[in-house]
């Protein structure tokens, strides 16, 4: 499947992916109303893993294998075997952070708002994920990578 | 005559059913369960008391699961014993089943000590769905007001939350000084402690119920009970949470070895081939104890059914272990305690790494053997939990970034370069 890699030495710190996953998740998907107008905060599914002079970004890996499905107390997590993506079901989610406890990444998100956590999707619907399209010294590549 | 016959349908035979269906999609499959709602979310029953969840949201499961799956599902069937030479299994009904692989996934029931008035309406245990819908209407049509949970482990805390939000005044008893002692050491406790009493709790520490008493209008209802101190306490229901035991009586009396539960390999098979167990009901691998053992937990159970149903199904698969470990959401303070995350003060081998942030109940704690984590602790910041998991889990010698651990920029990026490769984090 195709998966987000991330290059460590090609990232900058910028955290432009952050302000784009965000955006790309809201509501309106426009940037001033997102962080403006928007009641909830939006919220980035990729984390910027920062020791200056390292840095890049990090999101769900889709696992093969995913801990966090095997793991999710609620049925919320689940494998799409035809595509290979682990997808996260807002309504179904309690928020008992067991995924958290579990992703062997530490990429899935705390909603703490919401109380449920939130993680990449690969942007279903977009050509390409918002994170790796605004990316400005490609340092996300969304490429075809072995499972 | 069903080739793969699995006793109880909770996580771990749910587990083994995703696990045979990957390898073998046609096998006949059987699965027995007492209960008349199989795959809902046992975690969840509190919140089926609090009116967070209602039983379609508590099914961890999709509707079409049974059937896409193709299997045979007997609900409200108890399974009464097994005749290893003929491979069956016998239903109180009378019905014979016979199998070529059999799981073993009944779970584990309340333990219940005894306790003079227990026997009064009003008196619950707390791990079955039924039993939580029985509460539930209890203190609707009662418009109970209070209410006393014996045990301060994860069971009576989740329970305690529910009924706290139901609006009833709760009193919890523990027989240990602290709270959650199972899972969190003294300093994490007290926190965590405090927390739940700003809620509005009342706890009774180094204590056990001594008699449950009737109200003065009717002495089979629950009034109140007296502690060992001798205290009284009002209230309207009794939740006694102080454990889960393994649902062995099948065995009994078979050739099927158990000492507390059911002894398994890595393999997940019992002593007797073509025989296995998984779940609350078997003894599994602890890989920080490095001993099979009692882990009644959900994860595990789902990690270990899968790995009975692939060993059944044919494919060859090894049990990687589980060891102690919980997260829990309840009262607002995440928590995760993951192995040995509270050891005996006197354990010269252990190094301690330790953080507290008092003010915002930030409290953070890695316990390490020879340089490798064995023990994790983190209250109200768990957002890193899944990384020193993964350290935990793959037995990385931390020794030369250990003094990053606990820093508040904590991050796959103050690892070094080598080992995030190494840990597949980056290309």
């Amino acid at each position: 499947m195709k998966k987000i890699v991330a290059k460590q030495e090609a990232c900058m710190g910028c955290g432009l992916c952050e302000v784009y996953c965000a955006v790309a998740h809201s509501k309106s998907k426009d940037i001033i109303k997102a962080y403006n107008v928007e009641k909830t905060k939006p919220i980035s599914r990729i984390r910027r893993e920062i020791s200056k002079p390292i840095s890049f970004a990090i999101q769900c890996r889709h696992c093969e294998d995913a801990p966090c499905v095997t793991a999710c107390l609620a049925g919320a997590m689940t494998k799409d075997e035809k595509t290979g993506q682990v997808i996260h079901n807002k309504e179904k989610c309690i928020g008992c952070w067991t995924c958290v406890m579990v992703c062997p990444y530490g990429a899935i998100i705390m909603d703490k708002e919401d109380k449920v956590v939130t993680k990449c999707d690969l942007c279903q619907g977009l050509e390409e994920p918002a994170c790796v399209a605004n990316c400005p010294n490609e340092a996300l590549i969304f490429k075809e990578v072995k499972t | 005559m069903a080739k793969y016959v699995i006793v109880g349908a909770s996580a771990a035979g749910i587990g083994a059913i995703e696990a045979i269906r990957k390898i073998d999609p046609m096998g006949s499959i059987s699965i027995i369960t007492e209960e008349y709602c199989a795959d809902y979310s046992r975690p969840m029953i509190s919140d089926l008391v609090s009116g967070k969840a209602d039983i379609q949201k508590m099914k961890c499961r999709a509707d079409s699961f049974w059937t896409e799956n193709k299997v045979d599902t007997r609900l409200s069937k108890k399974a009464v014993s097994i005749d290893l030479a003929e491979k069956t299994v016998a239903l109180e009904d009378g019905e014979k089943i016979s199998y070529e692989k059999l799981l073993l996934a009944t779970g584990g029931k309340p333990f219940v000590p005894k306790i003079e008035g227990q026997e009064k309406d009003g008196v619950f245990t707390f791990t079955t769905m039924a039993e939580a819908q029985r509460l539930a209407t209890k203190i609707d049509e009662n418009q109970s007001k209070s209410a006393v949970v014996i045990g301060a482990g994860l069971i009576g805390i989740s329970v305690t939350e529910a009924l706290v939000k139901r609006g009833l005044k709760v009193t919890v008893v523990e027989l240990k000084e602290k709270i959650l002692s199972l899972l969190l050491d003294p300093k994490a406790s007290e926190i965590v402690e405090a927390v739940i009493k700003k809620a509005g709790v009342n706890f009774a520490t180094g204590q056990s119920v001594q008699k449950i008493v009737g109200k003065p209008d009717n002495e089979n209802a629950v009034g109140g009970v007296v502690l060992t101190r001798g205290e009284y306490i009002p209230c309207d229901v009794v939740v006694v949470a102080v454990g889960v035991i393994p649902r062995t009586e099948l065995v009994a009396g078979t050739s099927i070895k158990s000492n507390r539960g059911i002894i398994v390999d890595n393999f997940m098979q019992t002593n007797i081939p073509d025989v296995y167990a998984s779940g609350d009901v078997a003894e599994a691998y602890d890989f920080i104890l490095d001993q099979n053992r009692l882990l009644p937990l959900w994860p595990l159970a789902v990690l270990e059914g899968k790995v009975a149903g692939y060993n059944m199904a044919g494919k060859r698969t090894a049990y990687e272990g589980g060891t102690n470990m919980s997260s829990l959401k309840y009262f607002g303070i995440p928590i995760v305690s993951i192995g040995n995350a509270n050891p005996k003060q006197d354990d010269t081998t252990l190094e301690k790494l330790v953080k507290l942030d008092a003010e915002n109940n930030v409290y953070k704690k890695l316990v390490l053997k020879n340089n490798v984590i064995v023990g994790i602790t983190l209250v109200n910041d768990i957002d890193r939990a899944g990384i020193f998991f993964n350290l935990m889990k793959k037995k990385v010698n931390v020794k030369r970034f250990k003094q990053e651990l606990l820093s508040d920029d904590f991050s796959w990026a103050v690892l070094p370069v080598s080992l995030q490769r190494k840990m597949g984090v980056i290309q």
